[in-house]
Order: C-alpha cells, then sequence, then structure tokens
C-alpha cells in the first residue's frame, strides 16, 4: 500500500473486490488475534519452563534432587486442601499489594511504594482499633477497615500529587516513603502505641480476640482473599469498563493527548493513586486484624515488594494478578519444607522467585520476536 | 564526672556526627559512584542493594577463606561485577523494564546471599585494618571516632579520579554523550550497548566493593541486616548531587551523618525519637527532591536520555 491514490480508488471502482478484501482482511485479523494469543500463552509459559530447569539446576548444585524438590513446593503449596488453605492465606496479601503497582502503571506511572503503603495501612488501623476497646467486633472492623485504607491510599497519593505538581520521581519518592512508614512503625511501636508487656519484640497492644477478622466459616482462610479478589474484579471493571478507567488508560498513554481533550489529568492521577494505596493499606489491615493480632516490625514481611513483582509478571493486569498471587503464595508457602526435607536454608524460595522473575522479565523482550505471531495468513 | 554524657558531654554529638559521616558513608560513597556512573550511560540501576548484600557476602565469605580482607574487598567487587552483567545484559535488551529488573535484582542478589552466606554467620573473619588519626588525643571516643578505614581515602580519591574521567577524558565523553544522545553518539560510531554494558558492570563493581566495605570495616559483621538499604538509597543519592561524583562524596558524608543522629542523640539522653531520627537520610532525601524538582523541566546535570530505551 505504497500508492495512497491506489488505496482509496479501488473500494470505489470495484466493490465486489473491496467485499473480498475485507473478508480476507477479518480472517487475517483473526488469525493474527489467534496467533498473538497464542504468543501470549507460549512466551510466559516457555519462560516459567526455563526458570523451572534454571532453579534445577541451582538444587542440583546446591546438593538437593531437583525433582525431589519441585515435588515438595508442590505439596506443600497445593497438595492438600489444608497446604492450599495456607497458599491462600499468603496469596491475598499479595494480590492486594500488586494492585499498588497495577493501576498507577495505566497511568504511565511505577510505583513500589507497595511496602509503604501495607505497614501504614497495618499501622493506622491498629491505632484506630485500640481506641474502641468497648465497640462493636463489627464496628471495630469496619472502622478499621476504613483507617487502613484511608492511610494507605493517602500515602500513594502523596507520591501521586509529588509527580503531578513537582514532578518528583515517583520511582524514588515511594522507595524513599517505604522507609519512612518503616520508621514511623519502628517509632510508634517503641513508644506510643508500646505494650510493655512486649519485651523482646516491641510491638502495640493487642488487638481484643473478640474484635480479630474471623477466619470464613471454619477454614483457615481470612476475610483477606475475598477483599483480594472482589479488589482485583473492582479494578479490573474500572480499569476496562468505566468513563474513569478510560481517562487513566489515556493519560497512560499519552498525556499531552489527555490535557489537550481536557480531561482532568491531575484529579484522575490523585484518585487513582488513592485507589492504589488503599488496596495494601488493606491488606496491611488483614495481617493485624486476622493474622498478627498486633502491630510490630513483623509487618514489614517482604509481602510489598513481592506485589511489585507479582504486578510486572501479570503485566499488569487486575485478573492475573490474582493467578500469579495464588502461584507465588504457594512458593512462599513452601518455604519451611525446603528446610526440613531438604536442608536448603530458607533464602532458596528468595533465589527461586529471583530465577522466576528475571527470566519472565526477560521474556518480555521475545514478544514479537518471531515472525509466526504475527503473520496474518491463517 | 557528673556529666552523664561521658568525657566529651555535648561536644560528642558532633563528633559523633563527624566520624558516622565518614564510617557509615563510605559504603553510600561507592555505591552512589557505581550508580553516578551506571546513570550517566543513560540507565538506572536499583538493583545495586542486591549488588550490595553479594558484595558483602562475598567479601566476608573470602575474607574469611584467604585470611587476607583485601582479597574479600576484590571479591566483592568480582561478585558485584557478576550481578551487573545480568542486570546489562537483561536491561538493555528492548521492552524490559528497568525499575522491574532492579527489584528482580534486588530479590536474586539478596536471596543468593542469603543462601550462600548461610555458613558464615557465625565465623569471624578478619577485618579491615584501619588508620588512627587520632593517636594525638587522649580521649578514648576520639581515637575510636578518628579510626578510618583505607577504603575511604580511595574512595575520595575515586570521587575526584571519576569527576576527571567525566570531564577531561575520551572515555568520560563517550559515556556522557551515550547518557545525553544516545543516537547522536550512535552516529559518531560509539556502541551504545557496549558503554552502557560497561558502565553498569563497572558500577557495580564499585557497589560490590562497598558491600565488602559493609561486612569487613563497618559495621564489620555478616548478617541478613548488614545493608540498611543504601543500595536503593544510591538511586536518590545521585539525583541529591546532581550526578556529580565529586557532589557525590558531600551527599554520601551528609547521608552518613544523618545516619548516626538517631544513636548520637540518644547517647546524650534524647531518646524519644531514636527511630525517627533513623530514618533521617530518607526525609532529607524526600524534601531535597521537592524543593528541587520542576514538573516543567528535568533536572540540571541529569543525563538527557536517563531511563529510556537502548
Amino acid at each position: 500500500m505504497s500508492d495512497p491514490e491506489a488505496s482509496l480508488s479501488a473500494p470505489i471502482e470495484q466493490p465486489s473486490v473491496a467485499v473480498a478484501e475485507a473478508g480476507t482482511a477479518r480472517s487475517a485479523a483473526f488469525g493474527i488475534r489467534w496467533r498473538r494469543q497464542l504468543e501470549a500463552i507460549l512466551i510466559p509459559g516457555g519462560a516459567i519452563a526455563v526458570s523451572l530447569i534454571l532453579f534445577g539446576v541451582f538444587c542440583f548444585f546446591a546438593g538437593a534432587n531437583p525433582l525431589a524438590v519441585y515435588a515438595s513446593i508442590d505439596k506443600a503449596a497445593f497438595g492438600s486442601w489444608y497446604s492450599f488453605q495456607n497458599t491462600l492465606v499468603r496469596a491475598a496479601p499479595l494480590m492486594l499489594c500488586a494492585l499498588c503497582t497495577a493501576i498507577p502503571f495505566r497511568l504511565g506511572l511505577v510505583v513500589i511504594g507497595n511496602e509503604g503503603a501495607f505497614v501504614i495501612g497495618g499501622l493506622c488501623a491498629t491505632i484506630v482499633g485500640l481506641q474502641l476497646p468497648n465497640s462493636s467486633p463489627l464496628t471495630v472492623q469496619i472502622v478499621m477497615v476504613l483507617s487502613g485504607m484511608a492511610a494507605g491510599g493517602f500515602w500513594i497519593l502523596l507520591v501521586g500529587a509529588l509527580k503531578y505538581y513537582r514532578g518528583v520521581n515517583e520511582t524514588i519518592s515511594s522507595l524513599l516513603m517505604n522507609y519512612i512508614a518503616l520508621a514511623l512503625l519502628n517509632q510508634a511501636v517503641n513508644s506510643w502505641i508500646k505494650d510493655p508487656s512486649s519485651l523482646n519484640k516491641p510491638s502495640s497492644y493487642p488487638i481484643p480476640d473478640a474484635q480479630m477478622l474471623q477466619p470464613i466459616g471454619g477454614s483457615l482462610v481470612n476475610w483477606g482473599l475475598v477483599f483480594g479478589i472482589v479488589a482485583c474484579l473492582i479494578t479490573w471493571f474500572l480499569i476496562q469498563k468505566t468513563t474513569f478507567g478510560f481517562q487513566i488508560r489515556v493519560i497512560g498513554g499519552n498525556i499531552r493527548a489527555a490535557r489537550l481533550a481536557g480531561l482532568p489529568v491531575g484529579p484522575t492521577i490523585i484518585i487513582a493513586c488513592f485507589l492504589a494505596g488503599a488496596a495494601p493499606g488493606l491488606a496491611g489491615m488483614v495481617e493485624v486484624a486476622a493474622v498478627q493480632g498486633s502491630a510490630s516490625e513483623s509487618l514489614a514481611a517482604g509481602y510489598g515488594y513481592s506485589g511489585v513483582l507479582v504486578a510486572f509478571l501479570a503485566r499488569q493486569n487486575a485478573f492475573g494478578c490474582i493467578l500469579v498471587s495464588v502461584l507465588l503464595g504457594g512458593l512462599l508457602a513452601s518455604g519451611g519444607i525446603l528446610q526440613r526435607t531438604h536442608h536448603l536454608p530458607d533464602a532458596t524460595t528468595l533465589v527461586f522467585q529471583g530465577i522466576v522473575f528475571l527470566t519472565i522479565l526477560y521474556s518480555e523482550s521475545l514478544y514479537g520476536r518471531w515472525k509466526f505471531f504475527r503473520e496474518g495468513n491463517a | 564526672m557528673s556529666n552523664p554524657v561521658g568525657g566529651l558531654g555535648w561536644l560528642g554529638v558532633p563528633l559523633a556526627l563527624l566520624a558516622g559521616a565518614v564510617r557509615g558513608g563510605t559504603p553510600f560513597l561507592f555505591v552512589s559512584l557505581g550508580e553516578c556512573l551506571t546513570e550517566k550511560s543513560g540507565k538506572i540501576n536499583l538493583g545495586l542493594e542486591g549488588v550490595l548484600l553479594m558484595g558483602a557476602m562475598s567479601g566476608y565469605a573470602i575474607s574469611y577463606k584467604t585470611g587476607s580482607p583485601w582479597i574479600g574487598v576484590l571479591a566483592g567487587g568480582c561478585a558485584g561485577m557478576i550481578l551487573g552483567l545480568i542486570h546489562a545484559w537483561l536491561v538493555l535488551r528492548p521492552n524490559v523494564n528497568d525499575v522491574a529488573v532492579g527489584i528482580a535484582m534486588i530479590i536474586f542478589g539478596g536471596g543468593f546471599a542469603f543462601f550462600l552466606g548461610k555458613p558464615f554467620i557465625q565465623p569471624v573473619a578478619p577485618q579491615l585494618p584501619s588508620i588512627d588519626l587520632g593517636n594525638w588525643s587522649a580521649d578514648p571516643a576520639v581515637r575510636a571516632a578518628l579510626k578510618i578505614c583505607p577504603l575511604f581515602f580511595a574512595g575520595v580519591a575515586l570521587a575526584f579520579g571519576m569527576h576527571w574521567f567525566f570531564r577531561s577524558t575520551r572515555w568520560g565523553m563517550f559515556v556522557r554523550a551515550v547518557g545525553d544522545q544516545p543516537g547522536a553518539a550512535r552516529a559518531m560510531g560509539i556502541s551504545v550497548w557496549k558503554v552502557r554494558t560497561v558502565s553498569i558492570v563497572c558500577g557495580s563493581f564499585l557497589a560490590g566493593i562497598g558491600g565488602a566495605y559493609l561486612s569487613l570495616f563497618y559495621p564489620g559483621s555478616w548478617n541478613e541486616r548488614v545493608s540498611s538499604g543504601q543500595g536503593v538509597m544510591a538511586v536518590a543519592l545521585v539525583i541529591f548531587a546532581r550526578w556529580n561524583p565529586v557532589e557525590c562524596l558531600w551527599a554520601s558524608l551528609l547521608f552518613g551523618g544523618a545516619q548516626a543522629l538517631g544513636p548520637a542523640l540518644q547517647s546524650v539522653g534524647i531518646g524519644g525519637y531514636y527511630y525517627l531520627f533513623n530514618a533521617a537520610p530518607y526525609f532529607l532525601t524526600l524534601a531535597v527532591m521537592i524543593a528541587t524538582c520542576n514538573p516543567r523541566r528535568s533536572l540540571t546535570g541529569a543525563p538527557g536520555a536517563i531511563g529510556t530505551g537502548l
């Protein structure tokens, strides 16, 4: 189609050819779509296979049988209903933390303040929850959820506002705010809300047992999983199906075009960042109110940083975040068994995570590399 | 002695800050010089935290095995180079996000360091010697404060050397050209890929030495908490120093001093906000970034092509 006149005149003079061409174009488009979907499955699948081989080699050199290690990981993660529940408990905060990176990414921002928002959400929920010792459990829990989300949301909102109004790089500022959040947490549990009986590990006063979030119907799984799945679904709907989501995607695609079109760029960035931070804030609240029972340094267990990983592995897709979180949750749940049965240090799961992450990032550069997936003559 | 603070009293605070600036600033200095070199070539390396941990572990392990801390320092640098090679190979491919690779390298490097370093947490490795500049004083606090690691002086020399390298040498110009205008550099016949790879690998070497300093001088032991985020803060520190190696030196001293603020104030009885004072470097960086950034133009001194594709 190098000659524009020919392409313009062709449909007018020969309508039948145009119809036929449209037909082939449609089947070609179908062919492209089919092949692209195959590419979108094969590349990450291949990357995971390669990372499994690499980690297998690593295990071999570490003196363990790779196949036995994989069998143990599978057993510890998905082997029984009990272990699968354990996996889901770990997957829930990952889903929520991943949204903190996935939502701003659509705006063109790379935010890695997940850990900070998680910690601040947990801390604020604890502080507020401790003020209401005599209220009904439901009231306390709702107030804690709201304060956790508000605190986490405000934390990432700051990052977005600094970016929009002052041009401060959002990646660096959110990273710094992780450390500031951790310092605030340590300061709080060592002075303002310190439980004097917690000597070895300074922590806050505990949330009364009656007010804790209870597991769902006799299982080990707590409400965090429901929150996580619902939040991912809402995020998907918000970004793909609403006007607000469309604004987010336009701003992420071309911020100048968004400005020229008169879209409210500033408010959209601020609101989206608030929502992004609210998710890990909620996860922090669940961690306190359903798992740990009080705020302490162990809130910063790395769920936030793993959340960044999940978001990138899921290619910033909210549905993908659910799936990847469950897989990574299983991997995290298997750390103990590797130590017990294979005498591998607990850092082995970190090595595994690193290898998987690096291989999948490498695979990003392979899209469009093979002509087969982009050819249309199916 | 009615003074509970010690022989020096309140004078101890500035002395502790000064000593902390030199002692705690040295790892910042090496990591930030490495980051500065990398960023000058147009790429951000967020994964230096992983390099730092790997350098700390290898330095300590090799020092323990060979009995020579200096071989340990070299090993730390080489471990950094290996991670740098992986990082460079990944980030110089199309469509690969710098930040994501950085986080992955933190997990990967940290994981490897903790995995391989597990047997070395217990043993005591020979430490780097110190140069005692405080022998003129009878006060033990002054003497302790002026025990300085030779690596600090090496770092200072390196900062000035790197400044000269960027300003006055042919290779320095190549690095700057690749970081500012990769297209123009390519037109000059420079291989952007090669220059960036070498910059990232050399930068990681320096960060690895910074890691070895952590485990072999101060704090002087290997465990999983040996680094307190110096690797990631280096990125902020380089922005703070406006991509100038000599200013990286002053910024590192400032950050080292800020790190010593909490303990120093605690020693004179102001311990109430110990943990917040510990976070002083982070507040400082954020405040400086808020004060100096502008949404309408990039920072003066920033490499033109930073963070863009190959």
